[in-house]
């Protein structure tokens, strides 16, 4: 039972990795999109495909906490006490990641503009960073058992945590050049395909390598992660997971977008399996197994059940609406993020947006 | 029950899984998750009864075919997205603050109230999956499609709430588990989850959704109407804002007494807070307004309505009701803050009530809206009262559950993190608070300044009538 829920909280980290890590990666190319004329498209096309999906992929979040406090509350207390302050940083940039992105659409004038979409860019960085960051203090075996055993600094900011974080920015802006790269081809706009299949090429690069030096700073920092990630099942994944990120690289290369978007999530998937099986048998290594970690099998079997009969509904939920988002039936026309800003005193207002 | 559930509870109670001894800011984590639920408690109003609002709109433009209706159906839910956007983190703080406030509560208890959270995990997700079809589907989709991916936002809105109500009405009212050595064992998630308080705690609560989200849009269309905005849109707003409000609040007279009910059996130290009853007496009277004196141990300058309080908490006049004597000193939750809360709660219940009740009576003789301009005024005036009787139920049924997390199981200071920078996170929190607030009030605004016809094609009647 206990394997069976690591299993959803896999599921689940996969999932916001790769969907909730796109969206965090468009900011990371809004952030980095130019002035306001020059990137005006590259934002416009962000709006656009996050705008019907990002609250949806957010709740992948919710679904990971929920799961690791039933299953494992032991070690959901100890990580969040210890892990206290990059989790309450990332926390503070959820807010205003999705605030600014729920409003930017309605911004006037470009002063505001520039206000909402700096707050909703950087925010979009801040927060994978510091994520993954927390990930890489659990990695690493600097979360003891406790009401804050560990150390509230030292703990994430070390360079696992620091290159994890790292890594969790780039593998998102990666993603999500790769999807917005199929969003534009889609949408019947080769312009911003190829500006999108650039970036991704030049993002794909980029974390494979870091990816490959990383490895030398688990080496140094943290062995026992270096040791799991290079022998046995760990070493299987983390083989799975170059490979599915090579050919993502070749699919984008050749233009082939909806292959890409199933290989790039094949690529995180497996390093997040590859994560959990490097660490095997623990949940909080050096010390706390998944077994001692596990709530009662009464606790685990309501769960399951819970949630799989959850799952009947939501899967063909899920399903729904990503078909209607593929199928371009919940989008919107595509517009620049750029030259609908004017000032509200221009006379326009507001029936000439529309 | 609850005096048995006493005795018996009162020698085994939880130490906490990460250890006992907890940490030095008890209080200011209360504050800080009483800010961020003070924050999100509204929104979720509008998450529980803003979709049932508009699809009731969308309803009578498919009846109808009347554009103005789709008109307003669609602003509305574009309104109640943008809305649920800022619900989505304001919810998730409130997630990620049960792990850093509260981790020892997580880590004792996670295994037995968790699955409630999972489930109500899988309803937000729900209704984020059909609120984006929902909003991003108008003109995209069937109308019949259209209409019917409304409904699961509007169900798993109820689901939502009942198991978010029910991990609370748990917390109030705790079973499902067994505690030995301090050691919470046996967990029964189905049976902590469905516990007895649930029924009248989630009533309540999806009721007061309805009337706070109907009163708070009712008020905005009567400031149009007082501006003589009184077109087939802005009097559509204005009435069905108005009676999902009224109806709620007559309804939620009887369940308020249900729920009194309730806690005189199930909480009695909480109700005696509620009235500032300091000896456990037969034919126990009502007091109303006042100020409660610890030392003298009874309510000062309050108008006392004699065998009330026994008549309501027990349906018997002369029926006995327990004090705060009961528990020791340290036990009590603070009087004063409880009893002005639940006073405030029931007091502005009743005016809304009321409000409601002309609206409706109005409505049944002479079917048409009031005439006087005080009414309006009025429901302008009840949309923020409703909130602040919102928050002040919820004051007053967490402060009146001090200094328990989980009622006479584990105190609330033995719950807390061990951190000791929450002055700098509390701070940081408020700012970031005030900022949202300012965001979103600029985004309405922004959007009731677009004029209703650029949601449709069609005409839109805006004669002034």
């Amino acid at each position: 039972m206990a394997e069976i829920c690591l299993g959803l909280v896999v599921v689940g980290i996969t999932a916001y990795a790769v969907l909730g890590g796109a969206d965090f990666g468009a900011g990371f190319w809004d952030l980095t999109a130019g002035g306001a004329e020059r990137g005006g498209r590259v934002r416009g096309m962000v709006q656009r495909s996050m705008s019907p999906v990002w609250e949806a992929n957010h709740v992948w979040l919710i679904f990971v906490l929920v799961i690791v406090w039933t299953a494992f509350p032991v070690a959901f207390g100890s990580v969040f006490s210890t892990l206290a302050i990059p989790l309450f940083l990332a926390a503070i940039g959820i807010i205003f990641r999705g605030t600014a992105f729920a409003l930017r659409g309605h911004a006037a004038t470009i002063r505001e503009a520039r206000a909402i979409g700096a707050t909703f860019a950087l925010s979009s960085v801040l927060v994978p960073f510091f994520l993954g960051a927390a990930v890489g203090g659990i990695a690493s075996g600097r979360v003891p058992v406790g009401n804050l055993a560990g150390d509230p600094v030292e703990s994430w900011l070390n360079p696992t945590g620091v290159l994890i974080g790292v890594l969790a920015v780039l593998s998102g802006a990666y993603l999500a050049a790769v999807f917005l790269a199929g969003d534009s081809a889609r949408a019947g706009l080769p312009d911003l395909a190829r500006a999108f299949r650039a970036r991704a090429l030049g993002a794909g690069v980029v974390t494979g390598v870091a990816a490959i030096a990383g490895l030398l700073v688990l080496r140094s920092d943290a062995r026992a992660l270096y040791d799991g990630l290079t022998s046995g099942g760990g070493l299987a994944m983390v083989l799975v997971s170059a490979a599915a990120g090579a050919t993502t690289l070749a699919l984008v290369a050749s233009e082939r977008y909806d292959p890409a978007r199933w290989s790039s999530a094949v690529a995180v998937a497996a390093i997040t399996v590859g994560w959990v099986l490097a660490q095997d048998p623990y949940l909080l290594p050096p010390r706390l197994t998944l077994d001692q970690a596990a709530a009662s099998d009464a606790t685990l079997t309501t769960l399951v059940v819970g949630t799989g009969i959850g799952a009947l509904v939501l899967v063909p939920s899920l399903w729904y609406l990503y078909r209607l988002v593929l199928q371009g039936r919940l989008s919107h026309e595509f517009e620049p993020l750029d030259q609908r800003f004017r000032p509200t005193t221009a006379g326009d207002e507001p029936e000439a947006r529309r | 029950m609850a005096d048995a559930a006493l005795l018996t509870l009162a020698t085994e109670r939880a130490t906490g899984a990460l250890g006992a001894g907890g940490g030095p800011d008890a209080l200011l984590a209360r504050r800080m998750q009483a800010l961020s639920l003070a924050v999100h408690i509204p929104i979720v109003c509008f998450g529980i009864a803003f979709p049932a609002m508009f699809l009731f709109v969308e309803g009578l433009y498919l009846r109808t075919g009347e554009v103005t209706y789709k008109a307003l159906a669609k602003r509305w839910s574009r309104v109640a997205l943008t809305i649920f956007a800022v619900g989505v983190v304001t919810g998730t703080i409130l997630s990620f603050e049960f792990g850093l406030l509260w981790p020892n509560f997580m880590a004792t208890f996670g295994e037995v109230f968790g699955v409630g959270f999972a489930l109500e995990g899988i309803s937000f997700f729900i209704e984020a999956i059909f609120i984006a079809i929902y909003v991003y589907g108008w003109d995209r989709l069937g109308r019949r499609a259209h209409f019917l991916a409304g409904v699961p936002i509007v169900v798993s809105g109820f689901t939502g709430s009942f198991w978010v109500l029910g991990v609370n009405a748990w917390m109030n009212d705790p079973t499902g588990f067994a505690v030995v050595d301090g050691r919470v064992t046996d967990p029964k998630p189905w049976e902590a989850l469905l516990a007895p308080n649930l029924g009248h705690e989630l009533t309540h609560m999806y009721l007061a959704g309805y009337i706070v989200a109907g009163f708070v849009v009712a008020g905005v269309y009567a400031a149009g109407w007082l501006r003589g905005r009184r077109d087939l849109y802005h009097r559509t707003g204005l009435v069905v804002a108005l009676s999902f409000a009224a109806l709620a609040s007559a309804a939620q007279g009887p369940v308020g007494d249900w729920a009194g009910r309730r806690v005189a059996d199930s909480q009695p130290v909480k109700l005696a807070t509620f009235e500032g009853l300091v000896r456990t007496q037969a034919g126990a009277p009502f007091t109303i307004g006042g100020v409660y004196d610890a030392d003298r141990g009874e309510v000062r300058y309050g108008i006392e309505i004699p065998r009330l309080l026994s008549l309501l908490a027990h349906h018997n006049p002369n029926a006995t009701v327990t004090g705060l004597e009961v528990a020791p000193p340290a036990d009590r939750p603070p009087v004063n803050v409880v009893r002005l809360s639940f006073q405030a709660m029931v007091g502005i219940g009743t005016l809304l009530g009321l409000l409601g009740l002309v609206f409706v009576l109005t409505w049944l003789r002479h079917r048409r809206l009031p005439r006087s301009a005080w009414f309006y005024r009025a429901v302008i005036l009840a949309g923020p009262l409703a909130l602040m009787a919102l928050i002040a139920g919820w004051v007053a049924t967490e402060v009146g559950r001090q200094p328990w997390i989980v009622y006479e199981v584990m105190r609330t200071n033995q719950a807390v993190t061990r951190s000791d920078g929450l002055e700098a996170g509390f701070a940081f929190l408020v700012v970031v608070y005030v900022a949202l607030a300012v965001a979103v009030a600029w985004l309405l605004r922004r959007l009731a300044a677009q004029p209703p016809a650029t949601e449709v094609a069609g005409d839109v009647e805006e004669a002034h009538a």
